[in-house]
This record gives structure tokens, sequence and C-alpha cells, in this order.
């Protein structure tokens, strides 16, 4: 999959690798902007207050 | 014969060297089996279960440190402008002086800043905001939330606030490490109160009754101000709630200046160090 990704890259070697480097630090910013927090609520670790006052 | 055998002969490197357009034949000839499909699905299959691996120990990562440095660049800011509307010495009184009974003020608005807490068990350092709430939104990043419907600090009842053992600046890790007998600092644009922190309990998270006026006694008239502290328990689960319980020691107005323990820490949060 990623090999096939690669491959279809546009650009000599160099330039892919930059491009695919730069899809990399994309989806990191989108994992870690979006993702993450919505993950977060599947934890528990994050459960500090008591009875009522707790939130979903 | 001798011409038959040189021809033979020059026949066999001529048959090994690649003939122009035969490896393309042979690529053409070969078959998509379905076992070729089968490694393909498997190859794929197998990448998505590394980058879900990859993910998660990301998620990890971000979790456990990153929210962290988040939420202290934010609580920073808060402290900063909790500072900024702040008026009064930053320097301790010369003497102890009685000042009575504490003020209390009413309780801003949801998601803004009461005060900052000070407890110097925690470290040196440790200075949180003290935010009206106990939303997401605030326990997420701004520190410590005031349950609404808890009193304001000073008050006689139960100044109730919760705060993350764990992940998104883990403002009450070190909760456990209170010895009775700590004080615990609590300024607001008023003044100082000092709590003196007593004891702690471990209980279910749905014991309500722990933010009561006089904390687990129904129907009791409160005397004495509490402040109440819930994180949870144990570090890194929340299958339970610590409790920290203090009592109100004194107060002092803002413009008397800070108590002496924190007259440091509240100079420096003040950019007067």
């Amino acid at each position: 999959m990623y090999g096939w990704i690669f491959r279809h890259l546009p650009g000599p070697l160099w330039v892919r690798i930059i491009t695919s480097l730069a899809l990399i630090a994309g989806v990191l910013v989108l994992m870690v902007q979006f993702l993450f927090p919505w993950m977060s609520q599947f934890t528990t670790l994050t459960d500090s207050t008591i009875g009522s006052a707790q939130q979903p | 014969m001798v011409q038959q055998q040189s021809e033979a002969s020059t026949a066999v490197p001529g048959d090994t060297l690649p003939a122009a357009g035969r490896p393309r034949q042979q690529l053409r000839k070969r078959r998509i089996t379905p076992a070729d499909v089968a490694r393909k699905i498997l190859q794929v299959f197998g990448e998505l279960l590394l980058t879900a691996g990859v993910v998660l120990l990301l998620f990890v990562a971000w979790e456990l440190w990153w929210t962290n440095v988040e939420a202290d660049a934010k609580q920073g800011q808060a402290i900063e402008k909790f500072a900024k509307d702040f008026t009064g010495p930053v320097t301790p009184p010369a003497k102890k002086v009685d000042y009575g009974k504490p003020k209390v003020t009413a309780a801003p608005g949801y998601g803004e800043t009461i005060g900052v807490m000070y407890v110097p068990r925690f470290g040196k350092e440790y200075s949180r905001p003290i935010i009206q709430g106990t939303g997401v939104d605030v326990l997420d990043s701004l520190g410590l939330g005031h349950y609404e419907g808890t009193t304001m600090p000073g008050a006689p009842g139960n100044f109730a606030v919760a705060g993350h053992r764990q992940t998104h600046g883990a403002v009450l890790d070190n909760i456990h490490q209170l010895v009775p007998g700590d004080r615990i600092y609590v300024q607001t644009k008023d003044g100082y109160y000092t709590y003196v922190y007593r004891n702690n309990q471990i209980v279910l998270p749905s014991r309500t009754d722990v933010l009561l006026p006089v904390p687990t006694k129904e129907d009791a008239k409160p005397r004495d101000s509490y402040l109440t502290m819930t994180s949870c328990n144990p570090r890194f689960g929340a299958q339970e709630r610590i409790i920290a319980y203090s009592l109100l020691e004194s107060w002092q107005p803002a413009s008397a200046g800070p108590p002496p323990e924190i007259a440091a820490l509240v100079a420096k949060n003040h950019g007067k160090a």
C-alpha cells in the first residue's frame, strides 16, 4: 500500500521523499488536532470529577 | 561438419543474451493467480495493522506527554492574565495580623478564573489556576475546576475543586503525597486564603456527598470553611476518586501581601521577582 503510494508520487526520488515526509507530517497534524482529542473520550484517565458533576 | 559446429557454437551465446522484447512477452504471459491476490490483500492488511499500532503508540505519547505541554502553556497564560488584573503588593506583611472574617465574592461565570492555588508540597514552583466549572473544556486545559454550586473560598461550607491526576497538566498528580498540616494557599483577587490539609479519602466516583457543605455529612450546617480536592485514583486509572480535605486556617486581604511561604512564587508569577 505504502509502496504503491510511493511509486505513484510524481517527480524524481528526492522529490518523492520530500513529498512523502510532507504527507506524513500532514497526517500527524490531523491526528493531533482531531483524531486524538476524539479518542481521548474513550480513555478513563481523565475522569477526575465526582458523581453528577461529571461531564460525558 | 566443422561449419555446423561453428554455427551451433555461435548460436549458443546468442541464445543466452536477452533478446529484445522477450521479458515483456514473459510478463504478458504470466497470469495473476488467486495466490497473488491473497498475498496482496494480506500485505495491505498487515500494513494497516502496523499503521494502527503506530497510531496507538502516538496516541499514548500524545495523551501522557503532549497534553501536559499544551495544558501547562494554557495554565501559564491564565495565571499571567490573573496576575495582570491583581492589585496588591507581592511582599509578605511584616507581622502576623488577624484580618478577621474572610471576604467572600460571588462566583464568576463558567470558564472564568477564580484565582490561583499554591501547594508547596507539590513543589516550590507549583501554582495552578482555579477556573469556574468542571466541564471537559476547563479540566482538559485550564487546570483546577471549581464545582459550580459549591461555595467560594472563605465562606462557611465546601470550596470543592477537581483536577486531573494524569494528562492535561496532571495538576493533582501528587495529591497522595500531602501530609496532614500542609498548607494550601488560594489566591483570589480579594486576597489569600490559607488552608491546612487534614486527611484524604478514597471513594467510588458516585460519592457526591464529598461535595456537601460539610463533606459526607448530610444536612449538617457548616461552621468551618473546607477545601475539597478531587482527582482520579489510582494513578493512571479511574476506578476510584481520591478526595483531599483541608480546613481554612487564616485569611489576609490582597493589600496585606502574600503569606511568607509563597511570597517568592507570587512575586515570580506577577513578574516582580
